[in-house]
């Protein structure tokens, strides 16, 4: 796996997902700096990190959204080639406009910094491969703006298509209006393009990864992408 | 020329903020308040005399950058 981290001014969690992509690939990720205009050749996937690109100046991700880099993201991600939007890189996406809709303030005001459990929806996707439809995962979030809106139309679109990977669940995976930290409609944690190509999430997969994180219920999402990308190799 | 853009949220389009300072001035005991929505206003100095021609700068500013137009509705005016 040939994989891409997109580095901002700002982001703080490109790290954690550098870490966990060497673990699980087995091959560091390129760092790829906002303001250069090109992927290292060969890259098959992009992953935009967590953080607050820009302090989150104007909208959450609205600058980062902008920055010289994304032209070759947009480009890469025209190609079929995979983009993994995390977080401020799921709101970083939507407003990149590869993903739809938009990730408002949370609906209780508060940051939110926890574990959640999520419903994985589907497992036919290269990013949720390494899961079964319907298991229930632990993984962590910490954002302020996470709840995702987008108009009726595209929502019944998302949900019509099944492109609702992640929904915030019970640990039971009953969706239940208590257990949607952030009030995104739909309790929805994860979308899919209509491709199938990009995927924004707002947790934190890369940070349950290891015996010693507490969980290791991310380690699916990354180790399925490596399966996918060596069975297309 | 000056000019100023106004960034609102669509109606429709939950505001958690707007409820919040809602709340807050209730608090305070500002009567007959409600649907308070909160919003962002650029002002902004750009070249040009061309009032046509500086609205449709801005008015391209505000599509590509100052609002996000799934939420956010915009008004260019020109200030002098």
């Amino acid at each position: 796996m040939k994989a891409a981290v997109l580095v901002f001014p700002g982001i703080n969690r490109e790290r954690d997902m550098a870490r966990t992509l060497k673990l699980v690939s087995g091959r560091a990720p390129a760092m790829v700096w906002h303001a250069d205009t090109a992927l290292p050749p060969g890259t098959d996937l992009v992953v935009v990190p967590g953080g607050f690109s820009y302090g989150d100046y104007l909208r959450c991700g609205a600058i980062a959204a902008r920055a010289p880099i994304m032209d070759a993201v947009r480009a890469h991600a025209a190609k079929g080639g995979l983009v993994l939007g995390v977080c401020n890189g799921f709101q970083i996406l939507c407003e990149a406009g590869l993903l739809p809709g938009v990730l408002m303030r949370n609906q209780n005001l508060k940051f939110i910094c926890r574990d959640v459990h999520l419903r994985v929806e589907r497992s036919d996707t290269p990013f949720t491969r390494g899961y079964n439809a319907g298991q229930v995962i632990r993984v962590p979030v910490a954002h302020g703006e996470g709840n995702y809106i987008a108009d009726g139309k595209t929502i019944a679109r998302l949900e019509g298509e099944d492109r609702v990977l992640f929904r915030y669940a019970a640990p039971d995976g009953m969706i239940d209006p208590n257990w949607n930290h952030n009030g995104a409609i739909n309790a929805i944690a994860g979308i899919l393009n209509d491709k199938g190509n990009v995927l924004g999430m707002m947790p934190h997969p890369e940070n349950h990864v290891e015996a010693s994180m507490g969980a290791t219920d991310g380690r699916g999402l990354f180790a399925g992408l490596v399966q996918h990308l060596e069975k297309a190799a | 020329m000056k000019a100023r853009v106004t960034v609102t949220l669509k109606s429709g389009i939950l505001d958690p903020q707007g409820k919040a300072i809602e709340g807050a001035l209730k608090t305070l005991g500002v009567k007959g308040v409600s649907n308070v929505r909160q919003g962002k206003v650029f002002d902004i100095e750009i070249k040009g005399k061309d009032r046509k021609a500086v609205t449709a700068a801005l008015k391209a500013a505000a599509d590509k950058l100052l609002a996000n137009t799934v939420i956010e509705n915009y008004d260019v005016k020109l200030l002098k």
